[in-house]
């Protein structure tokens, strides 16, 4: 490949063969601070407006603004797009483009890329005035080739400097520009989107991007002979695109939600700057507390007093919020808690991928604290589930944990425009008088459900405690009334699964092996499901939404198949380990659920990379496993 | 008939609340401890305030003085240690119709709740708030808290506590948008009311530092204070507690102070020889964050749907 600083048109000889039809997976990287998120959002939005599937996954630096040039300092995104529904990042990149040569190998350790990967590079490093960052520059190039990458060299600086002044802020435009040609995009909603992304800058900044978008895309129609259009879909229905902070923050006003309190924490954060915006328009407030601790109260507080409200955080923010938590369940005060997962233990992998955070929920307290768990596995769910978990809430008068994780929380998919409902928002606060007589607990006996008084009804006076109480609220250390009071609770969820159907399988409903997955998993599980059933593999896959209380059916769904493994991205042991044998294994987080509830000998697959799974991963270890099963 | 005019009736309110409206159960706290002396003066105050018992919210962390909201016939929120400023904090943001007054002790506000607390009085928002001070941890029976004098033996200070206490009045007047400090004691009925009676009336962050009694771990504090009477002052000042004459002749110094002085203030706080009693600090101008809290509420569902709509326009494809 020779550098295009000279009209010479660069040719790619080989066709490449996307993984599957009409689909294409392009990454930008760069350092941190130089826009490629900005530019991979911007693609991924004018791709879905245009109506291609569309996936994003967003790679993102620990720190602000590491050293550049540096694996620490890469910063980009991936943009999975086609001509069908997307549901996951798929498999290595057919297209990446780098601002310098140093950043692509953050995503060369995670395997992004493959032979043929069509690598767009910028060239000025190599005549920098600087000798070690050329050698750096000719070393890689030399090393990018043997990988068997195509990489192109593109005067990115020397063209967008015709435009602007400096090209540190802009480049990022014009590198849009230049996708946009590749891929055929249009450009009018191009330059929408350009005015829509720089809507609170000046109109200067904004006509200097669409002139950055229009040189980009000039120099690659005058440079590059190749092309990849990716036919659009015929979009049936109105659709929207987000990613799933905002699609949750989306959720919170369809609930009718009036409280969002919450202390800033990754990758949770960027729900509360949606809502920041937007919340007031809606009569709610976004409350930033001191601390998650403090931000759980507040939400507990507002909701004790009738004001519907959630509390955001992931997982060192959800350790903090626990006794919280448990003071939610034995008061029976509803609230929203959504938990943004990312690596742990302690701070963990702040801005990465992980489902750590299912047992923590589920046993993470002091006695016996039933909390209702579900977990989004699409960014669709993750706005309809804020909907039903406030209404849940409610009705079951508990605390509602929603999980989702940093694969959904900044990935962006279009999904068909909800259709909005009033039965979706809160109503107002009931302050007509509490019925004389009825205690502030009257548990049913059959569902263990109680209606609850809001501060200003007269007649519904109570104190709220965490101690054991009676069904007047009054501290109580009988021992049979805390017998019963713990059973009234936790019958709740007993009558909550009695609302629930049993899962779908994706698949057959008998085989060798079945795939259990939950959270943003879905798509690479189904993807690779659909690979190794298409070869004639005997493979089903279900996924939970509910994980407390579970689905119902679960046991008789697994008898129909010879083996039954969950998929996840947390920690198990490796059973090939020669220290790990069937007493001390450790497994995955729904394995331990499942094997525990069903009596099932669940087997588990899963791992703590900090990436999402890639559907060929899952492939490889399906194909395996029923290669086993054969033998 | 009998000369009255009828129009005198109109002003009568709906109901009259008496005191037995705020009654509850007997309280379970020891003989002789200061926790009584404050109850009784709260259900007097919220007869004479003829608060609703409906509208009135009392909340509180852990700790024999958090007990409280059990014993009042109103709404309550006996919840976690440290942590009633964030929940009281919540419950009257957003309802402006509600009374909320918060109790908590020396461990629940000075050491667990430390951080809420220095919080809370920044974000003032209209609570009513009584520290109840007793310098030691009772519930858990007789450690050492932030605020017991220094040489305090106790359970976990066997030979002596090695460090001075926290100040509650110099740390709550040392922080940004304080907006009302006073300083009562448990064993004068009548100062205590009218200082209690003040910082309701105030609107926003009322502090109210209640030095008391515990019979049972620190009964020989009752001795040092009614021994040391001459180290008690009471503040007098057009900006102070209304108090009888007999009430101010009981005092055997007074002193004349501006309550709008935060650095008087400060120094009457930092006196380590005298109490100090009364207003120590008002202000009126103190950004309240329950006026934010208040901005946008009543929307209709049509409001609501209205803005979810024109959100999901920015975001369609």
């Amino acid at each position: 490949m020779s550098t295009s600083t000279s009209p010479e048109k660069s040719t790619v000889k080989e066709e490449i063969v996307p993984s599957l039809p009409g689909e294409h997976i392009v990454e930008i990287v760069s350092d941190s601070g130089e826009g490629a998120q900005k530019c991979g959002q911007s693609f991924a939005a004018i791709s879905a407006k245009m109506g291609n599937g569309v996936w994003t996954v967003e790679i993102i630096p620990a720190e602000i603004h590491p050293p550049s040039r540096t694996i620490e300092s890469a910063s980009g995104i991936r943009i999975r797009f086609g001509s069908t529904k997307v549901t996951n990042m798929g498999d290595e990149a057919e297209l990446m483009v780098a601002l310098n040569e140093q950043v692509p190998y953050a995503r060369i350790l995670q395997k992004a890329y493959k032979e043929g990967t069509i690598m767009l590079l910028e060239n000025k490093w190599a005549t920098d005035q600087s000798e070690h960052i050329k050698t750096q520059y000719a070393t890689a190039l030399k090393d990018f080739e043997a990988r068997g990458y195509k990489v192109i060299e593109i005067p990115m600086e020397v063209e967008c400097l015709k435009i602007i002044k400096s090209a540190r802020k802009g480049k990022n435009m014009w590198v849009l520009g230049m996708l946009c040609y590749i891929y055929d995009r249009n450009l009018d909603i191009a330059k929408n989107q350009i005015r829509h992304t720089f809507r609170t800058k000046p109109e200067a900044v904004i006509e200097s991007n669409l002139l950055l978008l229009q040189g980009g895309y000039d120099w690659a129609a005058d440079n590059l002979d190749f092309q990849y259009p990716i036919k659009p879909m015929e979009l049936k229905e109105e659709m929207v695109v987000m990613n799933g902070n905002e699609a949750v923050g989306m959720g919170i006003l369809a609930a009718g939600i009036e409280v969002c309190s919450m202390y800033p924490i990754t990758p949770a954060t960027s729900t509360s700057h949606f809502l920041a915006e937007c919340i007031e328009n809606s009569g709610g407030l976004i409350h930033q507390a001191e601390d998650e601790i403090a931000a759980i109260g507040f939400a507990i507080g507002s909701s004790y007093a009738g004001k519907t409200a959630v509390t955001i955080t992931s997982g060192p923010g959800l350790a903090l919020k626990n006794e919280f938590i448990g003071l939610a369940a034995m008061g029976e005060v509803p609230l929203v808690i959504v938990d943004v997962q990312r690596g742990g233990p302690s701070t963990g992998l702040p801005t990465k991928v992980e489902q750590g955070d299912l047992l923590a929920v589920l046993y993470g307290q002091p006695g016996d604290t039933p909390v209702i768990t579900m977990a989004a596995s699409t960014i669709e769910e993750c706005f309809h589930f804020i909907i039903l978990a406030r209404k849940i809430a409610e009705s079951f008068r508990t605390p509602v944990v929603v999980l989702t994780d940093a694969n959904l929380a900044t990935g962006q998919q279009p999904f068909p425009r909800p259709k909005v409902c009033k039965e979706w928002f809160s109503p107002p606060i009931d302050q007509s008088p509490w019925k004389q007589g009825v205690d502030p607990y009257e548990w049913d006996e059959a569902t263990g459900l109680s209606r609850r008084p809001i501060p200003g009804q007269p007649n519904g006076m109570y104190t709220l405690t965490g101690l054991a109480h009676s069904k007047e609220g009054k501290p109580s250390y009988d021992p049979e009334n805390n017998q019963r009071t713990t059973a009234y609770r936790s019958k709740k969820l007993a009558t909550f699964k009695n609302t629930l159907k049993p899962p779908e399988i994706h698949g057959d409903k008998e085989g060798d092996l079945l795939i259990v997955g939950w959270g943003s998993t879905l798509g690479a599980i189904d993807e690779a499901v659909d690979r190794v059933r298409a070869e004639g593999g005997s493979v089903s896959s279900l996924h939970l939404r509910f994980l407390s209380p579970l689905e119902p059916g679960l046991k008789e769904i697994f008898s129909c198949f010879k083996k039954v493994m969950t998929i996840e991205i947390n920690y198990s042991d490796d059973v090939s380990d020669p220290v790990i044998n069937n007493d001390n294994r450790r497994y995955s987080q729904l394995a331990w659920v499942l094997r525990a509830k069903t009596l099932v000998d669940i087997d588990c697959y899963s791992n703590v990379e900090g990436q999402p799974l890639s559907p060929r991963k899952i492939v490889r270890k399906l194909q395996q496993e029923l290669e086993q099963l054969k033998a | 008939m009998y000369g009255l005019k009828p129009d005198i009736l109109v002003d009568l309110p709906e109901k009259y609340f008496c005191l037995t409206d705020y009654e509850k159960v007997a309280a379970k706290w020891c003989p002789g401890c200061g926790d009584y002396a404050v109850l009784g003066n709260i259900q007097k105050l919220c007869r004479d305030e003829q608060l609703d018992p409906a509208k009135t919210v009392f909340v509180s962390g852990i700790g024999c003085s958090s007990r409280f909201p059990h014993y009042m016939k109103t709404y309550g929120f006996h919840g976690l240690h440290g942590r009633a400023f964030p929940v009281a904090s919540g419950i009257k943001w957003r309802r402006p119709d509600l009374h909320v007054f918060v109790i908590t002790g020396d461990g629940d506000c000075c050491a667990i709740g430390a951080g809420s607390w220095i919080h809370a009085i920044r974000f003032n928002i209209d609570l009513t708030v009584m520290l109840f001070n007793n310098e030691i941890y009772g519930l858990t029976k007789n450690q050492t808290s932030p605020t017991s004098r220094m040489g305090t033996v106790s359970n976990t200070t066997p030979r002596g506590s090695v460090l001075p206490p926290i100040n509650p009045m110099q740390t709550t007047l040392g922080v940004g948008n304080v907006s009302f400090v006073a300083q009562t004691v448990d064993w004068n009925p009548p100062h205590l009311y009218a200082t209690i009676q003040a910082a309701h009336r105030h609107k926003g962050f009322s502090f109210v530092h209640i030095i008391q009694r515990c019979p049972k771990f620190q009964s020989d504090l009752v001795e040092q204070f009614t021994a040391g009477k001459d180290k008690l002052y009471l503040l007098t000042g057009n900006e102070g507690v209304e108090l009888d004459d007999v009430v101010i002749k009981s005092f055997d110094h007074t002193v004349e102070h501006d309550a709008h002085n935060i650095n008087a203030a400060r120094s009457l706080a930092e006196d380590p020889d005298n109490i100090y009693l009364g207003v120590l600090y008002r202000n009126t101008k103190a950004q309240r964050y329950d006026e934010y809290g208040v901005h946008n509420i009543g929307y209709t569902v049509e409001q609501k749907m209205e803005a979810l709509n024109s959100e999901l326009n920015k975001y369609a494809v």
